[in-house]
């Protein structure tokens, strides 16, 4: 019981600390990445290759003056940041990164809560997520902020329908809400991504309209908002937004590689013949690897497409991408029916 | 964990939360908030029919609150429409204030 | 637990009731139905308590909260001298309401007949298997039935919330001199 608690204790701090470590990181992924797609050097003074950048950029967030306007709506305002940031953060919990871990004799599961609801833990979390930019858009009082965070609202109100519709295919075809036996269910190469590749299509533009991310950023659109709904931030308030970005999209990278890229598997390398510790290791890296390959698409895509305009974004999520998510149910009911999984 | 709740415990406090929901409506003069209050009363009816469900060792109380909660759901859709119409014609939400027949 | 979970509902259930602002209201409310969705994973109806969670707390009250911002309402002091003795009335009812209700529920509660799905026997098959299973099967009609009124609804919804009446191709002057 205690040995149970304490290896859960160790899972949560191991797991948080890559995790932060990782949002920290991608600021500086992104703007490299950005920086060598528009053929610049992008930041390289601080430290090699400028990998104490991160470490510079909090630094300096930490020491700016922290302005709260007085026209704010107070308790609101302070309220929204936390909202924003908590979420993306709890959500890693159900996540699998792995199979199980053989140390001192004992098999550890790779995933802090292996919960029989796990899917739908995700969906309710991601739900919750709407409100962060939503308060920060009404307690700032400034009509940037407010129109920022109701068009948030309304389209990540629309795009969670295609998120959940799309994601209903993987479940029909994996028989299970638990996260862990929707990745086992894509064992060898019948990974999600080759059985529904339309599922996949719809789920990942879900995903960028749900972390407000290029092209979907319209919430936070500088020519025509200022900042959006964090126009009226400073300092670690600001921080804290722009971590809730980069936290989302690492948790929804993780979420897109469990439903759909197999999660913590290699295609038959459990048939290597590897020692069971170092297989283990291997798949933990694959998971690893994988959502890096997802990240690095989410920086891709946000430097090259340009932003939809608000009734595209709209006429995108209602009348394309919905009909399409539920003709994909019938395609994976297809897929059991005549046995093809 | 060694200590169970006992269902009246439960039931109680349904009522405490439905009654809320019931004084919220008497009380309050804002559309809106009578319509939260509204569902602050479902909730209320909602937590017994689960504690039976739990305390009865059957599904029927959970797949009751599945259709309670869709009731609310279309509900709501609906009467925020009447509240915005309601608004549009007279820039106000209080329901004192609604008392034509005729627009 | 319980207690914890208790407190937080009736709390933030008071707050709503006692707010002047909706918006706060509406705040409360989401943390009330957080606490709710709590009490559900103490009687182990997970797939309830996430149900809870993301319709009521993710989908309805993001759809209140939209509307209230877009409104915008300003709670005026209203003037209150019309229904002077409604508060006090109000009040009254409910605790009487309150008292009748507490009394019957708070004694000795007779359970009928038990039924066959024990807290084991649901952790062994799983909340959300067993919930579906009966909801397709049992249910069937009954769920169809409120896809119908969700569509009803919807379309209601749509039709109530149009800016001019349908068929009309011009907006007629009324509307127009207040359209926003």
């Amino acid at each position: 019981m205690m040995t149970d608690l304490l290896i859960t204790i160790v899972k949560i701090l191991v797991v948080f600390g890559v995790y932060l470590t990782m949002v920290a990181y991608l600021s500086l992924v992104e703007r490299r990445v950005s920086a060598f797609i528009q053929d610049r050097r992008g930041p390289n003074r601080v430290g090699p290759f400028g990998l104490l950048q991160p470490l510079a950029d909090g630094l300096k967030f930490m020491f700016k003056e922290d302005l709260i306007p007085h026209y704010v709506n107070r308790p609101v305002y302070l309220l929204a940041p936390l909202v924003a940031l908590v979420p993306a953060f709890i959500t890693m919990a159900v996540i699998p990164f792995g199979n199980t871990l053989p140390l001192f004799g004992r098999d550890i599961p790779l995933v802090i809560a292996n919960v029989n609801i796990g899917f739908l833990y995700i969906f309710a979390l991601t739900s919750m997520g709407v409100y962060g930019v939503v308060l920060a858009g009404w307690s700032s009082n400034s009509k940037y902020s407010l129109i920022g965070g109701l068009r948030a609202s309304a389209q990540m109100i629309s795009y969670e329908l295609s998120l959940g519709l799309a994601a209903v295919g993987v479940l029909i075809v994996a028989g299970s809400l638990r996260l862990p036996d929707i990745v086992a269910a894509q064992s060898g190469l019948r990974w999600n991504f080759w059985m529904q590749p339309l599922g996949f299509i719809i789920f990942l533009i879900a995903v960028f309209a749900e972390t407000n991310r290029l092209p979907f950023d319209l919430p936070e659109a500088e020519p025509e908002l200022v900042g959006g709904y964090h126009t009226e931030y400073s300092s670690m308030k600001f921080a804290m937004f722009f971590m809730a970005e980069y936290a989302n999209m690492l948790t929804a990278s993780a979420v897109v590689v469990s439903l759909y890229l197999g999660g913590w598997q290699v295609p038959y390398l459990e048939q290597a013949g590897l020692p069971p510790l170092l297989l283990s290791l291997a798949q933990v890296l694959a998971f690893v690897l994988k959502v890096g390959v997802m990240l690095f698409f989410f920086v891709w895509v946000r430097w090259t497409l340009p932003r939809f305009r608000y009734d595209q974004l709209m006429r995108l999520g209602w009348k394309i991408t919905l009909p399409l998510a539920i003709l994909n149910i019938f395609y994976s009911g297809y897929l059991v029916v005549a046995k093809w999984v | 964990m060694s200590f169970t709740v006992p269902l009246s415990w439960y039931l109680v406090l349904s009522a405490i939360v439905f009654s809320i929901g019931v004084a919220g409506v008497l009380l309050r003069r804002n559309a809106l908030v009578i319509f939260m209050c509204i569902e602050i009363m479902l909730s209320g009816v909602n937590l017994s029919f689960i504690a039976f469900s739990r305390f009865l060792h059957s599904m029927s109380g959970q797949i009751f609150f599945f259709f309670v909660m869709t009731v609310a759901a279309a509900e709501v859709a609906v009467g925020l429409a009447i509240i915005l119409t309601i608004f549009r014609s007279r820039e106000s939400v209080d329901v004192d204030e609604v008392n034509l027949l005729r627009g | 637990m319980f207690v914890i979970l208790a407190v937080i509902l009736v709390g933030a259930s008071l707050m709503v009731v006692a707010q002047r602002n909706p918006v706060y209201s509406a705040l409360f409310l989401i943390l009330a139905f957080l606490g709710l969705a709590g009490q559900f994973v103490l009687l182990q109806a997970q797939i309830i308590a996430v149900l809870q969670v993301l319709v009521y707390a993710g989908a309805i009250m993001v759809l209140f909260l939209f509307v209230v911002m877009l409104l915008n309402v300003r709670d005026r002091q209203a003037p209150e001298a019309k229904l002077r003795w409604q508060k006090l009335f109000g009040l009254i009812l409910t605790i009487i309401l309150f008292g009748l209700v507490a009394v019957t529920v708070a004694g000795e509660v007779r359970l009928g007949p038990q039924g066959e799905f024990t807290p084991q026997r649901l952790a062994e098959l799983g909340n959300a298997q067993v919930f579906g299973k009966l909801l397709f099967t049992d249910f069937l009609f009954l769920f169809e039935a409120t896809s119908v009124l969700l569509l009803v609804a919807m379309i209601g919804a749509m039709v109530l919330a149009r800016r001019r009446p349908l068929g009309a191709s011009s907006p007629p002057p009324a509307a127009s001199s207040r359209a926003d």
